[in-house]
């Protein structure tokens, strides 16, 4: 091995239940007990997040100590000797356990995490078979005013990742624990409803939540009405991300694409016509390129930002208003599709728009706000979406049918709406608007199609990228961001005139749409932001667009159709008017 | 911002918002607020400036809490986590008059208990909460360090000792006369 000799790391020799291990100074018990294939019992822990040691769940014993320590929060020492599983320590684990429990509602068979809930597992993985104690047990009533996240701090056992998650890797700080002791409750400030709060609804509390403490406002409900009555013509369009991940919620490895499956699965679900919000993403391509050209070539109102994420554009609303003005008037491709669903596609019909009842399913929870936003709403007040499901909704649906996606033939979108290029598949990883973007532009700018359709330089795995694009005698410095802490950081270098960039992408989520908090919970094996769960879902994508004929928005002949019978030029008045919208600051501002 | 590109309508709210909040707190207070910006780590002055906010009014409101989250730039949840989490800090406003009774080990023995349930009675409130006329507040407190008086009620600085449930009617009437008289 020829390794560049970094500066000397100090090795600490160690025991752990009796194997010697030499681990590099610095590392933790739980890093250390990790090496050797011993994944220590955690509750409060997440590899991505300050660490918080107060669940007490993963501790350990050391010798030469009458106490029990942390191994989450203890670094090693030389000589340490642990033992992880002496029968002292595993019976300290399920009393921690067993008096968690005791404060926490017993409805497990009625509870949404019923399967999939970590204190469940945990649990169960401990052994705790019985319960020995029984106290005062605290009852707070449910948040359930916000359109998106409902919060149930009954259920909460105050591990406290939302309140960290919230803050480190969204910036967003709207969660932290208020009162003390037994009254301790994680919510907003002043305990002021989530839909009160600087709350943006990307959901990210709902995925890192062991339990059911914050959980998705459930549409469910309206689509099996909808669906039961028959004088509704029930549509529904599926978002580009949906079809990486909902294999997982039926046991199919993650990374897998699973589209006509999905679509099968929907045609027996009784959905009266099934289109692709991927039609969407390649109309707000052909639209966004369209404003984004203009702007270059007048030089104002530079640089663009993308507004397809809604969870972003709650965050540009309440922390950087000022901004507004550079984000992108488009609708975000689910408004789009739904806007052309009940104008285009009803008249095409014949059909009234009253009784088409259009359904989303989407890989996040700020959407279910953005359909109930009255920018998104008809000029009689019906929105132009009527539910939104999550993925982990539509596969709770699926599976309540009785139905096994994993069994199903492969079957296609319906049309007018269902033909997508491979840019639109993109669109749900983290740098796919860019690319989709980028692949339009250099055709625009240029008149030739890029060489290569792979724009690998904007795939922002690790949260932040920029590079800069050469199309020709045009340099075009991008930037792409995903998880909002990341985009303060683009945001405040624009602010202070540090960087001058000509298009910005930032998805709220981190890894994007594939990482949303609509998404299924991790499967067994990985866990919430596993990078290389992330990864796959987005490799799904990638695969999908290079299989594809298609891979240039603006070559979709659909899109080239629609624009010729309904909506004009791109950038016309009548697009415009339809497919279009605007922002405005929201109070209470966040601090930023 | 931006200096490259002018924009013409500006959508930016912060003055409005640092207005608002200039309006929820005295002058001294901004002041204070502005010389800890200067120092690093301003969050750290966090506690210092809601006792001041409360030395000022009496308990902190969700004004003067939003006030300081959005001029010393903390998180406001942050700023309402820290205030509940302390039993000094109010939350809602306090009585002109505060009555704590010792509930003390000597105090307690003594027979406080009772003395609480009337006082609960006489002035209708439970702990922690304010008569309606605002006159009159109610607390708990630890040893007030005057045993041989016990059972202690202190009312302000004022401090009662062998306090027994009947004598609780003549000592709220002497505020209640005094507020009465200044009117």
């Amino acid at each position: 091995m020829n390794k560049p000799k970094a500066t000397e790391v100090k090795m600490i020799n160690i025991k752990i239940d009796d194997r010697e291990i030499s681990v590099p100074e610095g590392t933790t018990v739980m890093e250390a007990a990790e090496k050797i294939g011993i994944q220590i019992p955690r509750l409060c822990y997440h590899p991505d997040l300050s660490l918080q040691g107060s669940c007490r769940v993963c501790i350990v014993e050391v010798k030469g100590f009458d106490f029990y320590m942390t191994s989450c929060s203890t670094k090693v020492w030389e000589g340490m000797e642990i033992k992880t599983n002496s029968p002292e320590i595993r019976q300290a684990r399920r009393d921690i356990v067993e008096l968690i429990l005791d404060n926490h509602p017993q409805d497990c068979q009625t509870c949404e995490r019923d399967g999939n809930c970590e204190l469940q597992n945990l649990s169960y993985s401990l052994g705790v078979r019985e319960r020995l104690f029984s106290g005062e047990r605290k009852h707070f009533p449910e948040d359930t005013r916000s359109k998106s996240v409902v919060r149930v701090p009954e259920k909460c056992i105050l591990c406290g990742r939302c309140v960290r998650v919230c803050a480190e890797v969204q910036g967003v700080y709207n969660l932290s624990q208020h009162g003390r002791g037994f009254y301790t409750q994680v919510m907003p400030a002043h305990g002021s409803a989530m839909d009160e709060s600087v709350c943006i609804q990307c959901g990210q509390c709902i995925m890192v939540c062991p339990v059911a403490a914050f959980i998705e406002q459930s549409h469910t409900e309206r689509v099996w009405n909808a669906l039961a009555d028959s004088k509704k013509h029930v549509v529904i369009q599926t978002a580009p991300s949906i079809r990486a991940a909902i294999g997982e919620g039926f046991g199919m490895e993650p990374g897998t694409p699973a589209t006509g499956k999905m679509v099968t699965a929907l045609r027996l679900l009784g959905f009266d016509a099934i289109f692709d919000t991927n039609f969407g993403a390649d109309l707000t391509i052909v639209e966004e390129a369209t404003e984004f050209l203009k702007r270059i070539q007048k030089k104002e109102r530079l640089p663009l930002l993308t507004s397809c994420s809604p969870g972003w554009v709650n965050f540009l609303e309440k922390f950087y208003p000022e901004m507004i003005p550079y984000a992108s008037t488009c609708r975000s491709p689910m408004s789009m599709t739904s806007v052309l669903l009940k104008t285009y596609y009803a008249e095409k019909m014949k059909k009234d728009p009253k009784d088409i009842f259009v359904v989303a399913v989407m890989p996040c929870v700020a959407k279910k706000f953005e359909a109930d936003r009255d920018e998104h709403k008809m000029p009689e007040g019906i929105p132009y979406t009527d539910a939104v499901l999550t993925t982990r909704e539509l596969i709770w649906m699926i599976k309540c049918y009785g139905i096994d996606l994993k069994d199903l033939p492969d079957s296609d979108f319906d049309n007018p709406l269902g033909e997508s290029s491979g840019a639109a598949d993109i669109f749900g990883t983290t740098g796919g608007v860019m690319e989709a973007a980028l692949r339009m532009a250099c055709e625009v700018l240029t008149g030739l199609p890029p060489e290569k359709m792979e724009f690998t330089d904007v795939r922002a795995v690790e949260g932040l990228r920029e590079t800069e694009v050469k199309f020709g005698n045009y340099k075009i410095n991008v930037a792409v961001s995903n998880g909002l802490t990341n985009a303060k950081t683009i945001l405040n270098r624009i602010i202070s005139g540090e960087k001058q960039y000509h298009i910005v992408e930032i998805m709220a989520c981190p890894g994007g749409c594939i990482g949303g908090g609509g998404q299924p919970y991790p499967p067994e094996g990985y866990h919430f932001l596993d990078p290389e769960l992330l990864a796959k879902r987005a490799q799904a994508l990638y695969k999908i667009d290079s299989n594809k004929k298609i891979r240039s928005s603006n070559h979709n002949p659909s899109i080239q159709q629609i624009y010729k019978e309904f909506l004009g030029a791109p950038g016309s008045e009548r697009a415009h008017q339809l497919l279009h919208t605007h922002y405005h600051p929201r109070l209470p501002r966040g601090i930023r | 911002m931006c200096a490259h590109h002018n924009i013409q309508q500006t959508t930016d709210n912060w003055k409005e918002v640092e207005e608002f909040a200039k309006k929820a707190l005295p002058g001294q207070i901004i002041e204070f607020i502005e010389e800890c910006k200067k120092e690093a780590n301003p969050e750290s002055k966090l506690i210092k400036i809601l006792q001041l906010v409360q030395e000022h009014y009496g308990f902190l409101g969700k004004t003067q809490m939003d006030a300081v989250a959005q001029l010393l730039q903390v998180p406001m949840a942050k700023v309402s986590g820290v205030a509940t989490f302390y039993h000094f800090f109010r939350l809602v406003p306090r009585g002109k008059y505060l009555i704590r009774v010792c509930l003390g080990t000597a105090c307690y023995v003594k027979g406080a208990e009772r003395v609480v349930d009337k006082l609960k009675e006489e002035l209708g409130i439970q702990f922690g909460e304010t008569t309606k006329d605002g006159l009159f507040s109610l607390e708990g407190t630890r040893c007030l360090g005057c045993c041989g008086l016990a059972p202690v009620v202190e009312i302000n600085e004022e401090i009662f000792g062998q306090v027994t449930p009947d004598k609780i009617p003549a000592i709220l009437e002497q505020y209640s006369e005094k507020e009465t008289e200044a009117q």
